[in-house]
């Protein structure tokens, strides 16, 4: 019996290290032609070395493709140029920003600022007297009831623009896009001269999360719908025809199939409204003391802290202070989004 | 492939015809001059058919005909697009399911339905897939292990998934998923189970394993079949009815027992129909 030789597995269309190297050098090339460029020409500075950099480089790449291959080759790498400028620019204010705030930020940590509030301490003082324990529960608390008021009214205005369809579909859809457009201010006047002034008379967690629910809940509706209209036709039929009713079918079957969707959805939902100030300032009185009950006294968060540190400062402590309260709400939001992910993605493939 | 017309007159002749109608099973389903409508859009006019119990019905013709849109009327899937309407009366028992005050719901549970394109409910297990129907329609079963079990066997896809009931239904093969909705469909007991062109989507094995299924379901049920097969009309049924479009509304040209049709069919559309020389 003769045994069948297995070939070793190969990938012939992966890029060869020899063309990495011609196209990383076309690509140093490109630097130092650029280099040159900003020396004897009128360009000048980073920006000017940034655009001759690409301009070059592009250049090289496309001629490189034309000798090798053809117009239509050459063509494409050019393309294939400008959507890598197009990540590298989205990229750059992202690294950017996070760099900053990691940098600045790890100055302004320390281990008793989440036990502590900031009644035995100012602003000024150093970073490692008082805390932001307040500050980082408030804006846990405020966003949770937040996001336990949205929800619900979220994915039930989704349910009726794409289950139910009655006849205000329309003009609902269009003021929940008008809605999504409110500036964040606009949300915190309006709980204040609706609820505060004339009703409550205090500032509070509540308030501040009724505010944010203005913006909340048109993110979470539109995100929503979008996920529900993914969801094909067929399983509302399948479950229709098994006898069950309309409803039945939209919570056994509809929202099952479109759950990690509707996470997408809570997510950018509290992405809008976590790092939101102007609403805070206005309704949720920005306490200085550790307060666990938003129905009554002023509530702290983190944009506020920042706020605070950065306004009423002055000091190298308090700037400190303001950019570690950033890293904190930054870890805070990469952390919750991380779990709603891992939570969603379990189960369904 | 080339179908001759004796090849598919002897495929009918080939198997013994099912006696409609006993007690056990009900009087079956019929049909009293209905017409379907999608907008101002008449697709579909005064056909009127008996469904006998325990019998297998093809429904053929070209596509557009309107088979589709008259199987969607006997279980009132149809009123599920927004701009349909209706007219004429379909009989359940001797009931019409379209009289006022009717639960629709309930209509369904009877009639069952399998679809052109598989649709295992994506955020279940396979097991929980075939017990769907019992949440979904709010039913009480006492051994659901049993039931289980039992639509899985009857639907012939017991053995290929008995270690595997608690993965996703998605990760079966399409004639698998196939018969999994049939599982599905069997286990809110229905008296009739009406199947839109259920292998269309399949590979020749899986669909042979769906016919194979389709026979021994017609021993418990009542089965009317959409296909565009007629190779498997002439398989499965019992009787064929053809349904023709002139440009105008479908309407229902011939029926008769499926040998008849593929044999001596009385109207010369049908003839050319089933012969191949158009459609």
């Amino acid at each position: 019996m003769t045994q069948s030789v297995i070939p070793t597995p190969q990938t012939p269309w992966a890029v060869s290290p020899q063309q990495r190297i011609a196209t990383a050098s076309l690509i140093a090339l490109g630097a130092i032609l650029a280099g040159i460029a900003v020396k004897t020409t009128g360009l000048s500075g980073k920006l000017g070395f940034a655009v001759s950099f690409f301009v070059f480089a592009a250049l090289l790449i496309f001629i490189q493709q034309l000798r090798l291959r053809d117009l239509q080759a050459a063509k494409d790498s050019l393309l294939s140029s400008f959507a890598l400028l197009g990540i590298i620019m989205t990229l750059i204010p992202i690294t950017s920003i996070v760099s900053t705030v990691v940098i600045r930020g790890y100055k302004g940590i320390s281990f008793g600022m989440f036990t502590e509030d900031m009644t035995q301490a100012s602003v000024n003082d150093p970073v490692e007297s008082g805390g932001l324990l307040h500050a980082l529960l408030g804006t846990l608390i405020i966003v949770g009831v937040a996001l336990i008021i949205s929800f619900p009214i979220g994915l039930l205005t989704a349910l009726y623009l794409t289950e139910i369809r009655g006849s205000l579909t329309r003009p609902i859809k269009f003021l929940v896009q008008a809605m999504s457009g409110v500036p964040s201010i606009v949300a915190g006047l309006f709980i204040l001269s609706i609820l505060i002034i004339p009703v409550t008379q205090e500032q509070n967690g509540l308030m501040a999360s009724l505010a944010l629910c203005i913006l909340m809940i048109p993110t979470i509706a539109r995100t929503a719908e979008e996920m529900l209209l993914l969801i094909p036709n067929e399983l509302r039929e399948a479950g229709v025809a098994l006898g069950a009713t309309q409803w039945r079918t939209v919570s056994g079957v509809v929202v099952p199939a479109a759950r990690s969707g509707l996470v997408t959805a809570i997510i950018l939902g509290v992405a809008r409204v976590i790092g939101e100030t102007a609403p805070l300032l206005l309704v949720s009185g920005g306490a200085d003391a550790l307060n666990l009950n938003p129905t009554s006294g002023p509530m702290g968060s983190l944009p506020f802290y920042i706020w605070k540190a950065f306004l009423t400062g002055g000091t190298q402590e308090s700037y400190e202070r303001a950019w570690g309260g950033m890293l904190v709400l930054l870890v805070l939001i990469i952390t919750l989004f991380a779990l709603a992910r891992y939570f969603s993605g379990r189960r369904v493939k | 492939m080339q179908t001759t017309p004796s090849s598919l007159a002897s495929v009918a002749g080939n198997r013994t015809q099912r006696v409609p109608g006993t007690n056990l099973l009900g009087t079956g389903l019929e049909t009293r001059g209905v017409h379907a409508w999608f907008g101002k859009n008449h697709v579909l006019s005064d056909v009127s058919l008996d469904f006998a119990a325990g019998t297998v019905t093809a429904l053929i013709g070209p596509s557009g005909c309107g088979k589709s849109t008259f199987i969607r009327t006997l279980n009132r899937m149809h009123e599920f697009i927004p701009t349909a309407a209706l007219a004429g009366q379909v009989l359940l028992d001797g009931k019409d399911i379209y009289e006022p005050g009717t639960d629709v719901t309930k209509i369904r549970l009877r009639v069952g339905m399998v679809f052109q394109k598989p649709n295992p409910f994506p955020s279940m297990t396979i097991g929980e897939n075939v017990l769907s129907g019992l949440k979904l329609a709010q039913l009480k079963r006492s051994n659901t292990d049993d039931l289980l079990e039992s639509c899985l066997v009857r639907a012939g896809l017991w053995s290929e998934v008995k270690d595997r009931l608690g993965e996703h239904g998605g990760a079966l093969s399409g004639g698998q998923q196939q018969r999994l909705c049939i599982a599905r469909a069997l286990a809110v007991e229905p008296q009739v189970l009406l199947m839109d062109e259920p292998c269309s989507a399949l590979d020749p094995g899986s669909t042979f394993r769906i016919e194979e299924t389709i026979s021994e379901l017609a021993k418990t049920m009542t089965i009317v079949i959409v296909t565009h097969n007629m190779q498997q009309a002439a398989r499965v049924s019992d009787y064929t009815a053809f349904f023709l479009s002139d440009g105008g509304p479908g309407v229902m040209v011939e029926t008769a027992p499926t040998n008849k049709i593929f044999s001596s069919p009385t109207d010369k559309r049908t003839e050319d129909y089933v012969t191949g020389r158009f459609g």
